[in-house]
């Protein structure tokens, strides 16, 4: 059973519908111990991080979440609230990565919607991708670069397109909407 | 895709609308081709008043892996909730953020900008482009280029910009029209309206900021099938997926 984790965010119906579409079943859940026993975790997401810290606060999942050893998938948002710190709403986030994310510079169109190449390091959620590959983004903050970048993409400046840290990976771009690259990459996430 | 009593249709300058096919087996077959992205509009809905066909949009979305733009009849953040929930990655406004521009606040506040597409139909009327709702059948009176800039600042993420006077033709889309829109605007602008061509897409991102483009007729006559565009443009470097 694969984890996709509630907390008012958007999106969650569409990375359950590619689960689906895989033939993994999956549950949309914010309950600890179903969180705990599954296989692997999704934090997906669109939305504001500051309303998702507090969200993820109210239902304990912050204390949780760092404490997992399955392996974790956070996507888009869900990329952005396992950094350190998020200028959006000012927001202090998980912390498993030492990132910083910041607003893109609002003289370029914001937000950074549409494909994007991602160049990818040796990386097994890229396994048998090329490098670089088209994905699907759609944010207004980013990820700075930091040791734990496993993939970046260039807009405006270049950004964590990923990050991997242990068990711990996130994609800022949507593998869900990204076609067959996009299930590729799920599969290997699904498949590690 | 135009949707109309749950089938996609297609008309010319908004009017004489056809039948063009089972919109989901348009989807799946767009989405494989490299789509990338799909724009579903129920252009009945706000006539008719009645709701976005969810379960349809719930079919599609459980088949699609590309983005999902659904619009037609949003009246309120439940509707546009419905929708996203239904599986929908944006909703489109286009009359109802005309009557109450407050709409795109409430919805972008409640989802996010990222989600808010607003549809513009503009007609070149008396030397203006000027704004049309109900489908194309009622002019708003308002100049598009300021109708634009107060949707941006309302909490538009995208601008989709259809020029009825282009719509179906297939002589090309509306270069300066789109230019000058997309030139001030600080969201991404996708044009409509009027390819015939893949030089009509060479030529709409060489000479304007529009971020995408959208084609409904080429595609469901199979006039140029997707991948054929996709490689026309990148034969003349113009970066495409």
């Amino acid at each position: 059973m694969i984890a996709i984790i509630d907390y008012n965010a958007g999106n969650v119906r569409s990375v359950q519908n590619a689960l689906t579409r895989l033939g993994y079943p999956s549950a949309i859940t914010k309950n600890e111990t179903e969180i705990r026993a599954a296989e692997k975790v999704i934090l997906p997401g669109v939305g504001e991080a500051g309303s998702a810290m507090r969200n993820l606060r109210n239902s304990g999942l912050d204390e949780v979440i760092p404490t997992l050893t399955q392996p974790f998938l956070g996507i888009c948002l869900g990329l952005q609230v396992l950094c350190e710190y998020s200028e959006e709403g000012d927001t202090p986030c998980l912390g498993i990565f030492s990132n910083q994310v910041r607003k893109f510079e609002a003289n370029e169109i914001v937000p950074h919607m549409g494909w994007n190449e991602v160049r990818a390091k040796e990386d097994e959620l890229f396994r048998g991708l090329n490098s670089p590959s088209d994905f699907y983004f759609v944010h207004s903050y980013y990820a700075e670069l930091s040791a734990d970048t496993s993939a970046t993409c260039n807009y405006i400046l270049p950004f964590s397109a990923a990050l991997n840290k242990g068990n711990f990976y996130a994609t800022q771009f949507h593998p869900e909407k990204s076609s067959t690259q996009g299930t590729q990459l799920l599969l290997n996430f699904l498949r590690l | 895709m135009d949707i109309q009593g749950g089938r996609a249709v297609k008309g010319v300058n908004f009017v004489g609308i056809r039948d063009a096919g089972d919109p989901l087996e348009l989807a799946l077959k767009y989405a494989n081709e490299g789509a990338d992205e799909l724009v579903f509009l129920d252009i009945s809905a706000t006539i008719e008043e009645r709701k976005t066909l969810v379960p349809l949009v719930e079919r599609i979305a459980a088949e699609i892996d590309i983005p999902f733009t659904v619009g037609g009849g949003i009246k309120s953040v439940e509707d546009a909730r419905r929708l996203l929930q239904a599986g929908a990655d944006k909703v489109s406004l286009n009359s109802s953020a005309v009557l109450r521009p407050q709409l795109i606040t409430e919805i972008a506040t409640e989802f996010g900008s990222q989600c808010v597409v607003v549809a513009v139909d503009a007609a070149f009327q008396n030397d203006e482009w000027v704004v049309f709702v109900k489908g194309g059948r009622e002019s708003t009176g308002l100049v598009a280029k300021s109708w634009i800039a107060e949707a941006i600042a309302h909490g538009a993420g995208e601008i989709l910009l259809t020029s009825i006077s282009n719509d179906g033709t297939k002589n090309g889309f509306a270069l300066d029209f789109t230019d000058e829109v997309s030139r001030e605007s600080s969201v991404p602008v996708i044009a409509s309206g009027g390819a015939g061509s893949e030089e009509h897409f060479e030529a709409l991102f060489n000479n304007t900021r529009a971020s995408a483009g959208l084609a409904a007729s080429i595609f469901h006559d199979g006039l140029i099938p997707i991948p054929q565009l996709k490689k026309y443009l990148k034969d003349v470097n113009i970066q495409v997926r």
